[in-house]
């Protein structure tokens, strides 16, 4: 556990010395203020709007720096030949990839916590109400679902050739569960065989990402998620992060180092 | 070797002569009729496809007024054809038929009853207090304000947006200024609509308490209504305003007592109508009553004598 931790530490380190947390952070804070500095109807009141996309930026932030990050991580490590030399020491490889892991997964818990920070401030500073139990609810499920991301990042960096690549294919595999993932078991029904078989088997095989974005329930000011549900959902999470994780240090093993 | 006064000098010189060139060349373009330079920005950018994202933004607005419950491409979006939010401003002809609670019909399967815990999961409006069912909130309804303003911006012709806006200001904001502003701003770009001109009736009636001005107003809508041929949906709308703009009229004759002139605008109203029936009761009453005064009145040579 030592060692998996002195890994992430180094991982964290990394990121907040690259600027593209800073950057997104800031960009998403003048956006927000741009947007909040409209004047419709001279009605100060006026919020959801400004929410919506303020949790839109936060999760597409979110997502660049989780696969960005965590893709860049072993092939880095291979192309500036520090790997070998890591592995002589008394670190074996599911330590490394494990470390890996939770050094991104943390990364991007911290910088959640900044985001989500400003958007309770800014959503409190207009609606004068402070719903911390929801708030509490859509960030750890937002950082669940960054896990599944940073695990599927990971592996698909010990599958993949380039970093370049394995971003690409990752987004594309999120954005498609994020868009059409709730809805391919209806498509599946209209669908003739074998497709729908298939279909089908994806549907129940795939990580269910969009689960975890409850945007529309913080935006709306809906009531809180039952906690057994939200409870459910972590642990949804936590099956298919150890899942991805396994499929890495599989691969990991069987990996020639240089 | 040039001297760096020169490089200054020929700097300057360009920067002048492009200046006048624009100064000159400007004008000119302006009054050219495919010219984008008319200070749209939307229509600068996006050209004819801003009527797309109008649409949608005017469709995120209805989505707002349900609190994010709504039906995506995949849905049963039958009960939603028509904007709630326009529906009840009782100015629109509603298409919506089948049930709006159950747009997504029973789970099929476990992992998609699970999902229904994370997202909005019960239909409710704005305006009768949202997902907390408290109608003290019911003001909440201004959430769909920049939603419809931007769809205006991206379609001024869209008659629906300034109308809607319009009577959500007043009704439930209590901003009759703001919402007389926007239909005047409707009419400039809409010259003539019927649509806008009953709205503006509608505000002059029941929130400035004119009369005589709303009923002016609702005369010229009258007037510049015009019937359509078209799908069965489109001439039913159509002839859904027209129904509202006679009816209007014909009631605020009869409060006038002039029956006669009521009982006309009541059978225009139903020459248009999809549920003549409800109309004939009150066109009935009013005769009744006009033959009961003509009776009851004495008659012209008496009166003389």
């Amino acid at each position: 556990m030592k060692n998996i931790i002195a890994v992430a530490g180094v991982v964290i380190k990394e990121l907040y010395r690259r600027k593209d947390f800073y950057v997104l952070f800031i960009v998403t804070i003048l956006i927000c203020l741009v947007m909040a500095s409209v004047n419709i109807f001279h009605d100060d009141k006026i919020v959801r709007y400004l929410k919506e996309l303020c949790l839109l930026l936060v999760w597409i932030s979110s997502l660049v720096i989780a696969v960005t990050t965590t893709a860049r991580q072993i092939p880095a490590e291979r192309e500036n030949r520090t790997l070998l030399p890591l592995l002589a020491k008394p670190l074996t490889r599911t330590q490394l990839v494990l470390g890996k892991f939770l050094g991104c997964w943390v990364a991007c818990g911290l910088t959640l916590l900044c985001f989500y920070l400003f958007f309770g401030l800014l959503a409190g500073t207009r609606e004068h109400m402070w719903p911390v139990l929801n708030y509490f609810q859509a960030i750890m499920l937002h950082w669940f679902m960054l896990g599944i991301v940073v695990a599927l990042t990971l592996l698909g960096s010990l599958v993949f050739a380039a970093p370049s690549s394995n971003s690409t294919i990752c987004f594309v595999i999120i954005g498609g569960i994020l868009l059409v993932g709730r809805h391919l078991d209806h498509v599946a029904l209209t669908l003739p065989e074998p497709t729908r078989a298939i279909s089908q088997a994806i549907y129940f095989a795939i990580p269910h990402l969009e689960f975890f974005d409850t945007r529309d329930l913080i935006v709306h000011n809906w009531p809180l998620i039952h906690w057994e549900f939200w409870g459910l959902a972590i642990v949804y999470a936590l099956a298919y992060i150890g899942a991805f994780l396994t499929g890495a240090c599989l691969v990991f093993r069987r990996k020639a180092v240089n | 070797m040039k001297s760096s006064r020169t490089y200054l000098l020929l700097v300057v010189a360009f920067l002048v002569l492009s200046f006048g060139l624009a100064a000159d060349l400007q004008p000119q373009f302006r009054e050219l009729r495919w010219s984008r330079a008319d200070g749209d920005v939307f229509a600068v950018l996006l050209g004819d496809s801003r009527k797309l994202f109008a649409n949608e933004f005017y469709t995120k607005a209805d989505a707002y007024y349900h609190s994010g419950f709504y039906p995506t491409i995949f849905d049963n979006n039958t009960a939603f054809k028509t904007a709630h939010m326009a529906e009840d401003t009782g100015a629109v002809h509603s298409n919506n038929h089948g049930e709006e609670e159950s747009f997504m019909g029973p789970p099929i399967d476990w992992l998609e009853k699970f999902g229904r815990n994370f997202f909005p999961d019960r239909h409710t409006h704005l305006d009768e207090g949202g997902p907390a069912d408290d109608l003290s909130g019911s003001d909440n309804v201004r959430e769909i304000l920049p939603w419809l303003k931007l769809s205006t911006d991206l379609d001024p012709q869209n008659v629906q947006n300034y109308t809607v806006t319009a009577y959500w200001l007043r009704q439930r904001m209590h901003k009759t200024d703001e919402a007389y502003q926007v239909l005047l701003e409707g009419l400039h770009a809409n010259p003539g609509s019927c649509d806008i001109l009953f709205e503006l009736g509608r505000l002059y009636a029941e929130s400035y308490h004119d009369t005589n001005r709303a009923e002016n107003v609702w005369a010229a809508a009258a007037r510049n209504w015009k019937p359509i041929k078209g799908d069965d949906d489109t001439a039913a709308a159509n002839n859904f305003i027209y129904e509202k703009i006679a009816t209007q009229l014909g009631e605020a004759e009869r409060t006038a007592d002039h029956r006669q002139s009521a009982i006309d605008w009541f059978e225009k109203a139903q020459s248009v109508s999809r549920t003549p029936a409800a109309l004939q009761a009150q066109i009935d009453d009013l005769k009744r009553k006009l033959a009961g005064a003509a009776e009851s009145a004495p008659p012209p040579g008496l009166k003389s004598q």
